[in-house]
């Protein structure tokens, strides 16, 4: 069995949790005897190949497979789509533009070919520019190489594993990492939708990280149920201990640990944290990471008067991140929608009890975790208050919570997609 | 020889919690869920006790006296009929007139006061017994402890209180190859008598009745005389023991569970020479085959038979030995409402609550269970206990400054 993956970035390179994702799977693939295909753009070159090839899109050079241009595009079909990619089109002019687009794309196309086109690599201003090059390079590579089954990561990469598909005719499988609906509550934008939506209708089988994505994909994107099944997402440690650390503090540390973003919920750890302040004084709390919604989180933790208690780290990475958790008495992910949510386990993992939204998938798998809604801060706050005075709570939540983690295996997680492969493909 | 058939229903319903947050602590000391614990005992008393203490007074008139059966209540249940459905208490009184049917004691609120404090244990069921004796005009003698639980220490103890015998569950780990259907006595005092549940009749009424995919569905009145018939062939005495909600509340009326009570009796009078007796009666016609030695407390709960269930993790022990660490403060402050918050705050539902025995297989541990999880039970009881605790303190200060 083999299979060609699309994804988009990798370890050490990575800017959240679907390069992780994608490192553990393919590792747990490795193991069950699967060979692995990666594709992705603008690898620096250090990344671990032990279980996988990685090809760097940027390398692939785009001649030879296919003559004609043109005839390319014809059969490629779905790279029309690359002039939604213009917003705000009224119906009338958006078919003119779609032909102008398609020409000009023909000419670039040709100006690439025989060339190395440098892919960023890093989401940016031109981000839906580069996932329609990244297709046009995934159809070469898809017409190069031999395999069985075509595997694309998160709406970045659908378009590519849509041309892989049509090309060869091998089937897809589309993996669901985050809807635009956790990523933007209700203000979807609607490219990205509409790349998600058409990724999944193309599949033959759409894989969630949780039951909670699974639904939104059923309800939101009118998916059809039989094909979208549900893997839950693992988490991979390396063998370091936990670093012990001194602490600069008398009182205890309450910790999130995230984006600032919506999605993430800080304004209910903020306000939690004022009613647990209110009347446990010997506590301290932190916010750690960086977004949008930061200027207004500080803002408010002003306003409510606990700014001498409640601190912000900004952004933090690699090791400052392990020192946060040794840091930490309680760790809190208050997320909106969170699809998956690896932090607490992270979390879990340095010994930390862990309070997680019944809002995100990783609470379908995780029973020592004391579990809120993300509304609820009256409950968040006295969870937090449990946590910190009832020991006996703290002790019996840490001991059970590491043993759990410890249990979340991606080789389990990987047995299952390989399952998907051969129902898929009739081979082992 | 003599041949009985003894049944024996558990009547009772806790004092649930009120969902208490950490900011009610040293403001707010009123703990208890009424709108809750108004609606399930009302709902249940329309499902379970009015219609089934009905069904079985027709079936003591129609049998001109010839079935009985025992009922335990606790305080905690009779506290709460008075309060909620004082039609209940009614209708108890008229069914111990028939003189067909024996009341039990037990601890007044439904303590595990027994493992811990011989004091606090004797307390209750003193208050239990005097409770009885007023409502239904007799003082009980037989004694049935919460859950079923039992140790030769407890056994020894209650021997003390000068009960005839006492209830417990025919466990498979004491019993060994020994039969549950004799009468035993107890391994420190032989003047108790034990009278052992015969769990494989009891719970084909109370687990399986309704189980369509259980090979002997339906269970039907001829057929469930068979098997004690059988069971009697060679031994005495065969002990059915149950919650009382079994009838119409965890079997639904709909299931027939009404009809197979009504025509048991019939059939196993009308079929057999099996006399139906009351506990009490039970000590009168059968002599003790042999003492039990019973080293650790068992009790009817899960397959284990044991006490984890309410005292199998730090959560439970934790919150357990944190109030029975003030018993004597509460009990010498002589404060009314502090003794009585102290026995609700003992009910072992609470504690069961926080089992996390079956956490692995997602299964919500006992019925009418208000939390999600055992972690919320645990900090919903310990808010609670932190301004308990508060109050004893409190107590404490008054009584020396007065």
């Amino acid at each position: 069995m083999k299979v060609l993956m699309f994804g988009w970035e990798f370890p050490p390179h990575i800017s959240g949790g679907l390069g992780t994702a994608c490192y553990g799977l393919t590792k747990g693939l490795a193991k069950h005897g699967v060979e692995v295909l990666f594709v992705m753009p603008s690898p620096s070159g250090d990344e671990d190949q032990s279980a996988v090839k990685i090809i760097n899109a940027s390398d692939v050079v785009i001649d030879e497979s296919v003559k004609n241009s043109e005839s390319f595009l014809q059969k490629v079909q779905f790279l029309r789509v690359g002039s939604n990619m213009v917003p705000y089109v009224d119906p009338v002019r958006f078919t003119t533009l779609v032909e102008s687009q398609r020409v000009s794309q023909i000419e670039g196309y040709k100006m690439y070919a025989g060339e190395r086109y440098q892919f960023s690599g890093k989401y940016g201003t031109n981000l839906m520019e580069e996932v329609a090059r990244y297709a046009i390079v995934a159809g070469e590579i898809a017409l190069k190489y031999d395999f069985d089954i075509i595997h694309a990561h998160d709406w970045l990469t659908y378009l590519a594993g849509i041309t892989a598909k049509r090309l060869t005719g091998k089937p897809l499988v589309v993996h669901m990492h985050a809807t635009e609906f956790d990523r933007s509550g209700n203000n979807i934008n609607t490219q990205v939708y509409d790349l998600e939506k058409m990724g999944m209708k193309e599949a033959d089988i759409v894989i969630a990280v949780s039951n909670l994505t699974r639904n939104i994909v059923i309800s939101k994107y009118g998916i059809n149920p039989e094909k979208v099944i549900t893997v839950h997402n693992a988490v991979e440690f390396d063998k370091s201990d936990n670093m012990e650390v001194e602490r600069g503090v008398p009182e205890k540390v309450v910790t999130f640990l995230g984006r600032i973003t919506y999605q993430k919920g800080p304004e209910y750890f903020i306000e939690a944290a004022a009613k647990v302040l209110k009347r446990y004084p010997n506590v301290r709390f932190v916010m750690a990471g960086n977004g949008d919604l930061l200027t207004r989180a500080i803002r408010r933790v002003a306003k409510l008067g606990i700014a001498t208690k409640f601190h912000f780290t900004g952004f933090l990475k690699g090791a400052d991140v392990n020192r946060m958790y040794s840091y930490s008495d309680v760790y809190v992910m208050p997320s909106v929608s969170e699809p998956f949510g690896i932090s607490p386990l992270e979390a879990m993992r340095a010994n930390v009890p862990v309070i997680i939204s019944k809002q995100s998938g990783v609470a379908e798998v995780l029973t020592h975790a004391l579990k809120v809604d993300f509304w609820d801060i009256d409950a968040m706050a006295d969870a937090i208050h449990a946590l910190l005075v009832y020991p006996a709570l703290s002790n019996f939540v840490v001991k059970n919570g590491f043993e759990e983690v410890n249990a979340l295996k991606w080789d389990n997680a990987a047995a299952k997609v390989k399952e998907i492969y051969t129902k898929l493909t009739g081979k082992l | 020889m003599e041949k009985s058939v003894c049944m024996y229903f558990q009547v009772h319903q806790p004092h649930r919690l009120r969902q208490y947050r950490f900011f009610d602590i040293g403001k707010d000391s009123h703990y208890y869920d009424e709108f809750a614990n108004k609606t399930i005992l009302r709902r249940v008393s329309d499902s379970c006790y009015l219609p089934a203490n009905k069904v079985i007074r027709d079936i003591i008139e129609e049998s001109k006296g010839a079935f009985k059966i025992a009922f335990s209540l606790s305080g905690s249940v009779i506290d709460q009929f008075e309060k909620y459905a004082p039609e209940v208490i009614d209708s108890f009184k008229k069914l111990a007139e028939t003189n067909c049917v024996e009341f039990l004691a037990e601890t007044y609120n439904h303590s595990l006061a027994s493992l811990v404090s011989p004091a606090e244990f004797k307390a209750q069921v003193m208050l239990h017994s005097k409770k009885i004796e007023s409502l239904f005009g007799k003082k009980p003698v037989v004694f049935r402890n919460t859950e079923l639980i039992y140790s030769d220490e407890i056994g020894a103890m209650v021997a003390d209180m000068k009960y005839k015998a006492m209830l417990t569950e025919g466990a498979k780990h004491i019993l060994g190859w020994k039969s549950p259907n004799y009468v035993y006595s107890n391994a420190i005092n032989p003047k108790l008598k034990l009278l052992l549940r015969n769990f494989n009749l009891s719970d084909d009424i109370a687990f399986r009745f309704s189980e369509r995919s259980w090979s002997n569905w339906p269970l039907t009145a001829d057929k469930y005389v068979t098997w004690i018939a059988n069971t009697l062939a060679k031994d005495e005495v065969v002990n059915i023991f149950m919650d009382y909600e079994t009838l119409g509340e965890h079997q639904k009326a709909s299931t027939g569970i009404f009809q197979f009570i009504k025509f048991f009796p019939k059939a196993l009078l009308s079929q057999t020479d099996i006399k139906f007796c009351t506990p009490s009666e039970i000590c009168k016609r059968h002599q003790p085959v042999a003492p039990l030695n019973v080293p650790f407390p068992i009790s009817w709960a899960d397959e284990e038979r044991d006490t984890t269930a309410w005292l199998g993790n730090e959560l439970q022990n934790e919150a357990f030995t944190k109030l029975y660490s003030v018993e004597k403060q509460v009990l010498r402050s002589k404060d009314i409402d502090l003794i009585n918050d102290f026995r609700k705050l003992q009910e072992s539902d609470h504690f069961y609550y926080m089992c996390t025995k079956f956490f692995s297989d997602g299964i919500v541990h006992g019925y009418f269970n208000p939390y999600e999880s055992p972690y919320e039970a645990f900090i919903n009881y310990m808010n609670i206990l932190s301004d308990f605790l508060l109050r004893v303190d409190k107590s404490k200060k008054t009584t020396k400054t007065s």
